[in-house]
């Protein structure tokens, strides 16, 4: 191996070298130098990012433990961009009297997680697959009880590093199953031996429930909902967009890379999955009150939608998926952002607190208004064409009542959707919540992920890019 | 060959004009969003005819055939290789004459609207829409393929719906808008189809693909017949039943007098100048297709021009509102631009009919819109639509009178000013075709000298009325565009036409006709005549007139009663026999069954909420047992 060769993990050195560099800087700042830290850690993410699209070597290392091909760098960008925006939502936060002392702590913890999850997408192989699943877990249960003094995200913090275990014990169960029926845990060496023995079966779905866990499928989502009330604002919408999607990449990769010989069988499971999905999380979507609450099981409904891309174990549903994670990137942390500000400038997070919110604050209230109708599906912003395209690759598979069941969720999901809306613009309130400022960093986040929304929607130049790199499942 | 990338920037500074006047011109004073909108159509008007002078007479036909160029295309939803919605900027003969067509009456009118709606509530609105037209109409024929055009299109409808309804308090200016947006949108739905039965036996949106002679449509024609008639001719009628439906053709008009209620600039923009050609632009830009590939779709054009023109012609007779007589007058006009469409042929001396309907469109659309923006100017004057309150006002309006006078004399005909070199290029062509149409043609030229004399002499000459205050002729800014456009109006008749624009790209020689041109100027002089003897001086003729054939006289100022038409059918028969009882079984049936299927959704969530509990060891319990009960359910039901 030279040094040539490993150029190929770009990404992950990259992010290491950050990650180490900020808690450097941390070692040696004192009072208030602690607050560069901010633009420093921003101004190396956005290096790393932007380095992200230059072009890249393709290849394997490792012995094929680690692979790197163009539509893992085009997932591991899709990444980027939204670690980066959430960095910049969060800054107001980070900011606040009781924060300010580790807010390094947020960013390491943060690259770290992110590091696991591009070595859970680069991974050529269960055990490195299972290593980045861990490094990626870890770090965030610390993320959600980063306000531990708050009981709420320290229970967030529990919850999650108690279900993981769980889930990762059923995981790494199903993995030892993989390695006794074949002798291999490479996937290249699996995929060949594939069967659908019994015990097969069982090692598939032990890893496929560690997987759902990871996604909030139901029924494995019962965790998503109280992490993602009693975390902070970004931590939430960090769960929510780069964990989810992140292990929605990976298991769409495995599934098509390691499992194509049992497709029939998958495309079952994932049927049934799919429709209890989108489903529960609609009808628990419907009567929340909490605002993170209610986004986490619109997002367990919208992960629901995810799998119709991959059921249909095609080239097209591949860049739908990508088409439509980096959609609902944009829209969720539009949505996300907006809540973060709110919650950030008064601490309030319920939908009846945004009652006539348009009145003092316009811009944020349309902001989240795009990013509503975004996720119901609204044309022409993003959420719209992620939709119609996912629902056009399951079709063309011929899953035409999977894709009736989904319109009718979608349909559901409008109802919900438009309640914030209604809350915002229609509903009257004595003291609505009163006008604010954010400050530059939440501005440009927010900005981002509004422009993003609408450009993914309405230029097919990002569905055509992402399609150039999709076909071809390597 | 020269880049034309450019002209992009034709159709985006009206669009950023109206984004900058529309979300923040309440922040400015009225007058800089009228002066901003203004200097930007300036600006496009100068690039257009950069363009035209660089297409037409700097570059020229290349080995003959003036090229078609795409100089802006970028894919914007790909469905398969060959068909896929592109958002671009294609350039040819036609595009490019429209350019100068819609930026010239554009910068009129936003001129002639400094002074026109001054003081107006809404003037920054006013311009805003103009601007969201101006965008919205240079789209629509800058369009690539049929689908942008389609998507201008609609955006063309809504920018004239806001522009109808501009007096939204006045309960009539929102009954006409509604009632325009409804009717094309209507006729807009066939079109809609015919997109898509021609996309889907063609494969493609593209108008250079779609009407190349070697291209699906002309070289291989597809698909079956159905009643005897061809799924592309099927799909060109349907094409061409949107084109009726903004182009005001019978029986499609009954919302182009209604229009009138917009301020009279946008009339003139759109009502007569730009807009409601865009139904015979779209043939045009169709045009080989029809000709080579569906010959009775082109019948069915020529016919209904034919008869809209005359139909109209004869309405206009005898309206009092001078607005709507000028609305009518286009919509004859319009029909004999169909109808010179639709009688001609095919390549060089064939294509005449195209050729002459394109010319017509030119020169009507300079002189429509002289006689819009001077009938503003009476209006402004003397405070009213209606003929019957005014005569004599040559003496205080001597400019409006000089530049209408202009204009009457050129839609009637009357050589050497441009109306007659484009017609009488129509008329020859209906002569060459069919004699009836020509025959029809003739009449309407009659009719056409006769009407606009008595609204010129109703006007100008006539007894003089009881003015409430002395009219004064209009400030500078209005006689300005006027004058400009009465120049146009003179002039543009010279442009050899045949050597621009032609239906197969190549030039031809035309010459005139004597036995069309003597005919046609003989009659528009008889029409001239009888309307002087019978309007200049006030007189009883034309009471006896109107008593002696009282029938026609009724039904030509009811319209024929098509409006009453269309209210029986909707009110009586569509409301009453079929939208009630559906009315009724949405109510009692679908909604019942809707909010049955709420109540279930709601109440399951409200069973269900139990599973959440909160607690870390039941999420366990229930995620070890799902796992086992996957299991349980593939392992054992399915694997085998």
């Amino acid at each position: 191996m030279t040094f040539h060769n490993i150029l190929i993990m770009r990404h992950e050195l990259l992010l290491t070298i950050v990650m180490l560099l900020v808690l450097i800087i941390d070692l040696f700042a004192t009072g208030n130098n602690r607050k560069l830290i901010i633009p420093i850690a921003l101004i190396l993410f956005l290096t790393v990012t932007a380095i992200g699209f230059l072009p890249a070597q393709y290849g394997q290392l490792f012995g094929g433990m680690y692979i790197t091909s163009g539509t893992t760098i085009l997932m591991k960008n899709v990444l980027n961009i939204a670690v980066f925006i959430i960095l910049l939502q969060s800054v107001a936060w980070l900011k606040l009297e009781e924060n300010k002392q580790k807010l390094a702590e947020y960013f390491v913890l943060i690259l770290s997680t992110l590091i696991g999850m591009n070595f859970m997408i680069s991974s050529g192989d269960f055990l490195m697959l299972y290593i980045g699943l861990e490094t990626a877990t870890i770090p965030l249960a610390a993320l959600a009880a980063y306000t531990h003094h708050q009981t709420k995200s320290a229970e967030a913090g529990i919850k999650l590093i108690l279900s993981s275990a769980l889930s990762s014990g059923i995981m790494l169960y199903g993995i030892s199953m993989v390695y006794g029926t074949t002798g291999s845990v490479s996937f290249a060496e699996v995929a060949l031996q594939w069967g659908n023995a019994p015990l097969q079966m069982l090692a598939f779905l032990f890893f496929f429930a560690g997987m759902a866990f990871k996604i909030s499928l139901v029924p494995f989502h019962l965790w998503t909902a109280d992490v993602y009330e009693g975390a902070p604002v970004n931590v939430t919408s960090y769960l929510s967009v780069v964990s989810k999607g992140s292990a929605a990449f990976v298991l769409m990769l495995v599934l098509f890379r390691v499992f194509p010989s049992i497709v029939e069988h998958w495309q079952k499971v994932l049927y049934a999955i799919a429709v209890l999905t989108m489903t529960v999380g609609n009808l628990f979507a419907l009567r929340q009150q909490n605002l993170k609450r209610f986004l986490a099981f619109s997002s367990i409904a919208q992960a629901g939608f995810i799998l119709l891309g991959i059921i249909g174990a095609s080239p097209l549903g591949m860049s739908t998926v990508i088409f439509f994670v980096l959609a609902y990137v944009f829209t969720n942390l539009a949505a996300f952002g907006v809540i973060s500000a709110v919650s950030s400038a008064t601490g309030k997070e319920n939908m009846a607190d945004y009652n006539g919110l348009y009145q003092t604050n316009p811009k944020l209230s349309l902001l989240l208004m795009l990013a509503l109708f975004s996720l119901a599906g609204i044309p022409p912003v993003a959420g719209f064409f992620g939709k119609f395209f996912l629902f056009a690759s399951a079709a063309s598979k011929g899953f035409y009542w999977l894709v009736f069941i989904a319109v009718v969720n979608a349909t559901v999901s409008l109802y919900y959707y438009l309640l914030p809306v209604k809350a915002m613009f229609i509903n009257k309130n004595e003291q609505p919540v009163p006008t604010f400022r954010s400050d530059f960093y939440m501005k440009a986040g927010l900005l981002l992920a509004a422009a993003g929304t609408l450009a993914v929607g309405m230029l097919s130049i990002g569905y055509e890019y992402i399609a150039s790199f999709s076909y071809g499942l390597q | 060959m020269t880049n034309y990338s450019y002209t992009l920037l034709i159709p985006l500074i009206p669009l950023a004009i109206f984004l900058i006047t529309g979300l923040a011109g309440h922040k400015f004073k009225p007058i800089v969003s009228g002066l901003t909108g203004t200097m930007g159509l300036t600006i496009a008007a100068f690039l257009s005819y950069t363009t035209a002078i660089r297409y037409f007479f700097i570059d020229g036909p290349a080995n003959g055939m003036y090229p078609q160029i795409k100089a802006v295309s970028t894919v914007w939803l790909r469905f398969t290789d060959t068909l896929h919605i592109d958002l671009g900027i294609l350039i040819d003969p036609i595009s490019v004459m429209m350019l100068v067509v819609v930026t010239t009456v554009s910068l009129m009118a936003h001129i002639y609207s400094l002074g026109y709606m001054k003081g107006e509530r809404g003037f920054a609105r006013f311009y805003s829409f103009l601007s969201l037209f101006s965008f919205s109409m240079l789209g629509l024929v800058l369009a690539t393929n049929i689908f942008q055009m389609y998507i201008f299109w609609e955006l063309v409808g809504v920018s004239s719906f806001l522009l109808i309804g501009f007096y939204y308090e006045k309960p009539s200016a929102v009954a006409a808008s509604k009632k325009a947006f409804i009717v094309t949108r209507f006729a807009d739905l066939g079109f809609l189809i015919g997109i898509l039965m021609l996309s889907f036996t063609t494969n493609t949106f593209d108008f250079i693909t779609l009407t190349s002679t070697s291209g699906p449509i002309i070289a291989a024609p597809a698909g079956a017949a159905f009643v005897g008639i061809s799924v592309v001719s099927w799909a060109l009628i349907l094409v061409f039943i949107g084109g009726a439906g903004k182009s005001a053709m019978f029986p499609l008009h009954i919302w182009l007098p209604d229009a009138m209620e917009g301020p009279t600039p946008v009339s003139a923009l759109i009502h007569a100048a730009t807009m409601v050609v865009a139904g015979v632009y779209l043939v045009a830009r169709l045009f080989p297709a029809y000709a080579l590939a569906a010959p009775d779709a082109l019948h069915v054009v020529a016919w209904v021009g034919g008869f809209s023109s005359l139909f109209a012609a004869v309405i206009a007779i005898t309206q009092i509102d001078i607005k709507r007589v000028l609305a009518f007058s286009t919509m004859s006009q319009i029909g004999y631009m169909m109808m010179a469409l639709g009688v001609s042929g095919y390549g060089d001396h064939e294509g005449l009919g195209y050729m002459a309907s394109m010319f017509h469109l030119f020169t009507h659309a300079m002189f429509k819109a002289l006689l819009f923006l001077g009938a503003g100017s009476i209006i402004h004057a003397v405070h009213s639509n209606n003929m019957t309150d005014m005569g004599g006002l040559r003496k205080y309006l001597p400019i409006t009178h000089i530049t209408f006078l202009i204009a009457c004399l050129t839609i009637a005909g009357i050589p050497p000013l441009s109306g007659f070199w484009s017609k009488d290029e129509i008329l020859a062509a209906a002569l060459h075709h069919n004699p009836a149409l020509f025959a029809i043609g003739i009449g309407v030229a009659g009719l056409t000298a006769f009407y606009m004399f008595r609204l010129y002499y109703n006007v100008f000459w006539g007894q003089e009325r009881h003015y409430h205050h002395t009219p004064h002729e209009s400030p500078l800014v209005m006689t300005i565009p006027l004058m400009f456009l009465a120049f146009a109006a003179v002039f543009s008749g010279f442009l050899p036409f045949s050597h621009l624009v032609t239906s197969d790209l190549k030039t031809f020689e035309t010459h005139t006709d004597l036995a069309v041109a003597i005919p046609s100027v003989l009659i528009a002089l008889v029409g001239i005549g009888v309307a002087t003897v019978m309007y200049r001086k006030p007189n009883s003729l034309p009471d006896r007139v109107s008593s002696s054939i009282k029938g026609l006289y009724t039904a030509s100022f009811r319209k024929f009663w098509i409006d009453e038409v269309y209210q029986f059918v909707t009110k009586k028969i569509i409301f009453s026999g079929v939208s009630r009882p559906i009315a009724w079984f949405d109510r009692h049936v679908i909604d019942d069954t809707m909010n049955a299927v709420g109540w279930l959704v709601v109440t399951t969530s409200e069973r269900i909420k139990g599973f959440q509990s909160g607690q870390v060891q039941q999420y366990a319990a229930v995620f070890v047992s799902s796992v086992v009960l996957l299991v349980l359910v593939f392992v054992y039901l399915f694997s085998n």
